[in-house]
């Protein structure tokens, strides 16, 4: 297989990079690896800077050059969600291009180019890199595919529609005869795109619909594939960063005396917010910082703390939201009948992606660099330019694999830090954050707060508020989807619940915690909203003497019948209502978040200490048409992962305006040992593709929280569990 | 001036002894495969082997090293074992991210290297120190049995 | 019969009875109160500095004869470790609010810098003297034993006043110390007037004639500066020192002080001169392991800043404390476990033991124990490890130490108590039994 996406480079050699300056064919930079200890260099033109372009490049996405190489540029940053993979099968579906042969490269940094159809900028999130791409690259490989074609049928003579296209070639079915694309390159490439590309019919799908392999798997396993961190520019220096513990707290007084005398180290920045130590490599920039006596002005929110952050939020949460949606009479229907109500909490969380926060950049007086991995490439492009000075076109984003992402990397703070440390040191500068700095300097998950007050009539949910109360990460990150005082984020899955509810009423309330700046984290506002509504539907079963599947499906069947079969298959495949040993526990819950309709059931033990052991998870999915299923089911084994993680052990405290947390030692990660057996099962659909990398996240809590619910009759309401109600030596 | 015997290479860097061989590896040696997670030993991002066995190289001295075989991701697969493991995690997709699985499949070959044939346990035990922020577990377990059966054939 | 003649027998006798208990009452007060002192056990003759004729033992070593008061004074505050305890987490150094847990409440220490408000910068040269050898401060105030006067009574008023100098080179720091909790009685601090006439010397160091001039520097650093006593004697009822057993080892802020005497078994009479001189002077030393908790802020922020010739008087003391075995410290074990998880431990153990230590701890102790990384991390031979209270351990896990880092917060209590009773079960002589409520309790005595 020649499919690649990272330079190649002799295994001997080592990848220390040199910038080699050229014009390459597409006006930009033609970047270079070079080994340091090779004579020979070797040109590589795939670091993200564009391809060269080839002479068939009828749009952003497709290049091919006479050879008949077929290059795809993504626009979506590939963070391990595999949509690499995805976008090119589909392109390669409808220009029919043998998809073995196929290489993908980074997008460079454009909106107008590669900006995501729903956010109207190029951006990575939502689980919308499949759905929001889904017709555009259709449309892209098909439109291709009918100019290769053309030209074919016009050097033959011959009418088109007597011809085929596979496998990267045009066959003229009557005569035999066959072209292959890169021999149709320079006669395509003056041809006018069809206005209205024709899209293969479903059912002559050969790609979409396979599990076929990740194209950035098998440098992934060689140690080949290069991760922002792992840039290193000819000359470049080394730094970390300290920014003040306290959120908002600014540098008073550094003293350097014993850093400077570390073998290594070369240069202290200080900076009004942060200091950085920049050295000849990591070790001498980590050891320089710990050796400064740094004296920080801590400002205003030195006494900020989580326990005023839950008062406060509950506080607020007294008061009425705007209101987001309103169906029927809840008012009256509250009153009228016997409410039942309940109170559900979300912690701060930090996203703590493998790869640290980091970047790479060299600024020079007539242009700059930026190597990192980015949710946002353009974004990044334009804050770089607003700290620079410099023109847009003089800023080269090579976007990178990105070693998780999670949300982090939609935020730009780092490369802002970077670029104005770079503004003070000579060459290139690579800052890399520490883990500790990576944990206390996040965009963390708010912290929510949900009440949901319901009635329930023959059975039935019959009124229904829930009122959301949290910060509201669009208002800061994305302003349009802040409008009329609700957060379109924010209240995502819960003025779409899945069940029949005559009468609802559901309410955001945007209540920003002092301080702490807030993010989007995976699942973003369907987190925090399926754990509430599935959690509180658990508890409407009990109230109402029904089995929580058959409660839910009775209100399912009508209004989301995909959600229901999802549900009956989980049920079935989990074995639903077999019995279990004592104090062990099946829970359910369902969600249509992203567009995918999934059931998720959970199976957990809880001793008499309160410890959890989470035996299996089993998820049915329907996300419409699945382009690679067998990368559907890992986002969901991941996803489930994740949202485990979370459920057990996430939380993000503050005491004295600073983050608790710093390392793997304190916040903790599943391990392979604590992790469940998971089962996931992918349900045929012929429907429109719905998201898929966020939902494992969102399904895991409220799934585990209803089997303990299940296992102990204990109805948790907060995230992450606490073991002392579960071992009684605390109440709810 | 040290003198670091790594994937059958003699490299000499001038370093400080107490400098962690994670970023002798990756800031002068210029070999990124190797990864920086945490810096405290509790992810195994950055796992190496050392004659053969899973070693923290983010917390390993360069200066306590001395003459031992130091092996890399970039050459694991060089060994029968490294390429059964690598290609075992190429078959069952295991990958995500990839930023954590170099340190896995260091561990990995390790434990099959000591332990042709683990069982549940044998792979906890092994494989509990490399975090894995994607959720892959249930692939790596997967593929570390495939591996072994591999081997066994 | 006269009601006042004699009583009768049977009154008689229990009257006599209770005279006796009174009196074993007061010869049990008296044995403590005039237990032996701190350098009783050298024997020998003990003359005043004014009559030693020896190289004076007080003061700062040779290297510093000639430099300015101020550096005397900072090397001196630094051997008397003044900056742990008068330096809240995270806090300004000598800025105080460090808070002592103890049962019946807990003491918050002073602000030392030279601030007139909050500080010491208003007290004389005599009130401080009289802080440091009698526990009285400038307004006459009997200060809580935590203060280690006892110890620090036998500095030289030059030594102290070099110390204060120091102190007052500092840059003021308006610090207001929270007040104590201490509950009644022991919140009445003229019951410590009593307390000191009973056990406070209030006496200057007096060399022994009999001992070498190196023994009596390190007497004077071990017992007066560093004032190892204050951790490592055990306390008898009344909190005194109980010098019957000196350095057999106590409690301290809910770690264990282990036992310092040359007891090969309990203490660390097996230790190598060069092994010892190598843990006081950088935390670890091969085989030993890494120090934790107080004492490894005694390292980093004192012993560590010792000579060279002032570490090896104190091993030169340290040596010559008599051997005094602990009951429940059997001499480590000495052999790392085997390579093999599956091969070493006590099969009932608490399956979660294995799961942590495979998790968060194998990859730097290795499941022999011997590190794979770095000796600091090696866990053979290690007394806490060896100490089938598993104490240390626990305490390690929660609070780490330079080394490594701290798993309390994320770590349950039954989990800790499970990797603890592993780590003792695996690597040590007995395996221990420590509780997820045993760890509670000791999450709560940490100073802070």
């Amino acid at each position: 297989m020649t499919v690649h996406i990272t330079p190649k480079l002799p295994k001997a050699l080592s990848r220390r990079t040199v910038l080699q300056t050229g014009a390459a064919a597409g006006g930009g930079l033609l970047l270079g690896f070079q080994s340091p200890f090779a004579a020979a260099s070797i040109p590589n033109a795939t670091d993200g800077a564009p391809a060269p372009v080839g002479p068939f490049a009828p749009d952003a996405f497709i290049r091919i050059d006479r050879a008949g190489h077929v290059t795809f540029i993504m626009p979506q940053a590939e963070m391990g969600q595999g949509v690499y993979t995805a976008h090119a099968m589909i392109i390669a579906e409808e220009l029919d291009a043998a998809f073995e042969t196929v290489s993908v490269e980074a997008s460079p940094p454009s909106d107008a180019l590669y900006g995501n159809p729903v956010f109207g900028i190029q951006a990575t999130g939502n689980s919308n890199s499949v759905r929001a791409f889904w017709t555009k690259l259709r449309q892209a490989g098909a439109s291709a595919r009918a100019m290769l074609v053309q030209a074919a049928a016009a050097q033959w003579k011959v009418d088109p529609a007597g011809c085929t296209a596979s496998n990267s070639e045009v066959l003229h079915t009557a005569s035999g005869r066959k072209l292959a694309y890169g021999a149709l390159a320079d006669a395509a490439a003056k041809l006018t795109p069809p206005a209205k590309p024709v899209l293969k019919n479903p059912k002559d799908f050969k790609l979409i619909g396979k599990p076929l392999k990740r194209l950035d798997t098998p440098d992934k396993v060689n140690g080949k594939a290069l991760y922002g961190i792992d840039m290193l520019p000819a000359g470049v220096k080394f730094a970390t960063l300290a920014a003040s513990p306290v959120f908002g707290g600014k540098v008073a007084h550094v003293d350097d005396s014993a850093a400077k005398t570390i073998p290594g180290v070369r240069q202290i920045v200080v900076l009004d917010d942060l200091v950085a130590v920049v050295g000849d490599h990591m070790w001498a920039a980590k050891t320089g910082l710990s050796a400064l006596a740094i004296t920080w002005d801590e400002g205003a929110n030195a006494h900020v703390d989580s326990a005023q952050v839950w008062k406060d939020i509950k506080a607020a949460s007294e008061h009425e939201g705007a209101i987001a949606k309103a169906v029927g009479d809840a008012k009256k229907a509250l009153q009228e009948g016997d409410p039942f109500e309940a109170h559900y909490e979300l912690p701060f969380l930090s996203h703590a992606p493998m790869e640290p926060i980091n970047c790479t950049v060299s600024l020079r007086a007539d242009g700059c660099d930026i190597w990192v991995g980015t949710q946002v490439a353009a974004r990044t492009q334009a804050a770089v330019a607003k700290l620079t000075g410099l023109p847009l076109a003089k800023i080269t984003v090579h976007n990178q694999l990105l070693g998780g992402g999670f949300g982090r990397r939609l935020d730009v703070d780092g490369i802002e830090k970077s670029v104005r440390i770079a503004q003070k040191v000579d060459g290139p500068i690579k800052v890399v954050w520490t883990r500790e700095e990576d944990i206390q300097h996040d965009f963390y998950r708010p912290v929510y707060y949900d009440r949901i007050t319901a009635t329930l009539k023959d059975g039935r949910i019959d009124g229904w508020k829930h009122r959301i109360t949290g910060s509201s990460v669009m208002a800061r990150w994305f302003p349009l989807g802040f409008s009329h005082g609700i957060d379109g984020d924010g209240v995502d899955s819960a003025v779409d619940e899945p069940y029949e509810i005559p009468n609802m009423r559901v309410e955001f309330l945007r209540h920003e915690p002092p301080a702490v700046p807030t993010g989007f984290w995976r699942g973003v506002g369907p987190n925090n909203n399926v754990f509430a509504i599935e959690s509180f539907i658990d508890e409407l079963a009990k109230k109402a003497g029904k089995d929580p599947v058959d409660f839910r499906l009775a209100m399912l069947a009508k209004k989301t019948p995909r959600l229901a079969s999802a549900l009956k298959l989980a049920a079935r495949k989990a074995g639903w209502g077999n019995p279990l040993s004592p104090r062990r526990g099946r829970g359910v819950a369902v969600q249509v978040s992203f567009a995918s309709f999934i059931a998720t059931i959970a199976e957990v033990e809880v001793d008499h200490d309160g410890n959890i052991r989470v035996h299996r998870i089993t998820s049915a999915v329907d996300t419409g048409i699945a382009v690679n299923p067998d990368s559907i089911v890992a986002q969901l084994q991941g996803g489930l992962i994740f949202g485990t993680t979370a459920a057990l052990y996430g939380e993000i405290i503050i005491d004295k305006g600073r983050v608790q947390q710093s390392n793997f030692n304190n916040y903790r990660m599943l391990r392979i040992d604590e992790a469940p057996e998971i089962n996931v099962h992918l349900i045929k659909s012929g429907e429109a593709p719905g998201g898929i990398g966020e939902t494992g996240t969102t399904a895991a809590p409220p799934a585990l929280r209803n089997a303990i619910f299940a296992a102990t009759g204990i109805p948790l309401r907060r995230l992450p569990f606490d073991r002392e109600v579960l071992a009684g030596r605390k109440r709810v | 001036m040290t003198s670091l015997r790594i994937n059958g290479q003699i490299h000499e860097v001038d370093v400080p002894g107490d400098m962690p061989l994670l970023w002798v590896l990756r800031d002068v040696v210029g070999l990124t495969g190797t990864k920086f997670g945490c810096g405290i030993a509790q992810c195994g991002a950055c796992t190496v082997h050392i004659d053969g066995k899973a070693v923290r190289s983010c917390f390993l001295p360069v200066g306590e090293i001395g003459n031992r075989a130091i092996t890399t991701i970039e050459a694991v697969g060089e060994t029968p074992t490294g390429a059964k493991v690598q290609k075992a995690w190429l078959d069952l997709e295991v990958v995500q991210c990839g930023y954590c699985q170099s340190g896995q499949i260091m561990s990995a070959v390790a434990l099959l290297a000591a332990t042709p044939n683990p069982d549940d346990s044998d792979i906890d035990a092994a494989m509990a120190g490399n975090i894995c922020r994607c959720g892959t577990y249930v692939r790596i377990r997967a593929a570390i049995k495939k591996a072994a059966g591999a081997q066994q054939a | 019969m006269n009601a006042f003649s004699k009583p009768s027998l049977p009154v008689r006798r229990g009257l006599i009875g209770l005279a006796g208990i009174m009196a074993l009452l007061l010869a049990w007060f008296f044995w403590i109160v005039l237990g032996p002192g701190p350098m009783s056990f050298a024997g020998g003759s003990r003359v005043t500095l004014a009559n030693y004729h020896g190289v004076d033992p007080t003061g700062v070593p040779s290297e510093l004869a000639h430099a300015s008061l101020l550096k005397k004074g900072e090397y001196l505050t630094r051997a008397a470790d003044c900056g742990a305890c008068h330096t809240a987490r995270g806090g300004v150094p000598f800025a105080g609010g460090l808070g002592f847990v103890l049962p019946f409440g807990t003491i918050y220490s002073a602000n030392i810098t030279p601030d007139k408000d909050t500080g010491i910068g208003t007290w004389s040269d005599a009130s401080f003297l009289n802080a440091l050898h009698k526990g009285i401060d400038d307004e006459g105030v009997h200060l809580y034993p935590a203060m280690p006067y006892a110890s620090y009574t036998s500095m030289t008023d030059a030594d102290a006043l070099a110390i204060k100098a120091y102190l007052f080179s500092l840059k003021p720091i308006h610090a207001v110390v929270r007040d104590n909790t201490l509950v009644f009685p022991f919140n009445q601090r003229r019951l410590m007037g009593v307390w000191s006439v009973l056990f406070n010397s209030d006496k200057r160091f007096e060399p022994n004639a009999t001992r070498s001039p190196q023994w009596n520097r390190g007497a004077y650093l071990a017992e007066s500066l560093e004032h190892c006593s204050e951790c490592h004697t055990p306390r008898t009822i009344f909190q005194s020192l109980n010098n019957r057993r000196k350095f057999a080892g106590a409690t301290q802020a809910g770690w264990r002080a282990y036992n310092i005497t040359s007891d090969a078994n309990s203490g660390v009479g097996a230790w190598s001169d060069a092994d010892l001189a190598k843990y006081l002077s950088s935390g670890n030393a091969a085989g030993h392991g890494s120090a934790g908790g107080p004492m490894g802020e005694a390292v980093d922020k004192s012993l560590s800043y010792l000579v060279p010739s002032d570490i090896a008087a104190i091993v030169t003391y340290l040596r010559s404390v008599p051997a005094i075995s602990t009951s429940d410290l059997p001499a480590p074990k000495a052999t790392p476990a085997p390579a093999s998880y599956k091969e070493g431990v006590v099969a009932d153990y608490d399956p979660r033991g294995k799961k942590v230590f495979e998790g968060a701890c194998a990859s730097c102790h290795g499941w022999t124990g011997v590190s794979p990384v770095t000796h600091y991390a090696t866990l053979t031979g290690v007394r806490a490890v060896n100490d089938p209270t598993a104490i240390n351990v626990a305490e390690t896990v929660i609070n780490g130490t330079d080394y490594m880092p701290a798993f309390g917060q994320g770590y349950s209590n039954d989990e800790i108590a499970a990797v603890a009773n592993y780590v003792t079960a695996r690597f040590g002589v007995s395996p221990s039994r420590i509780t997820g409520k045993d760890v509670a309790a000791l999450r709560k005595q940490a100073s802070n």
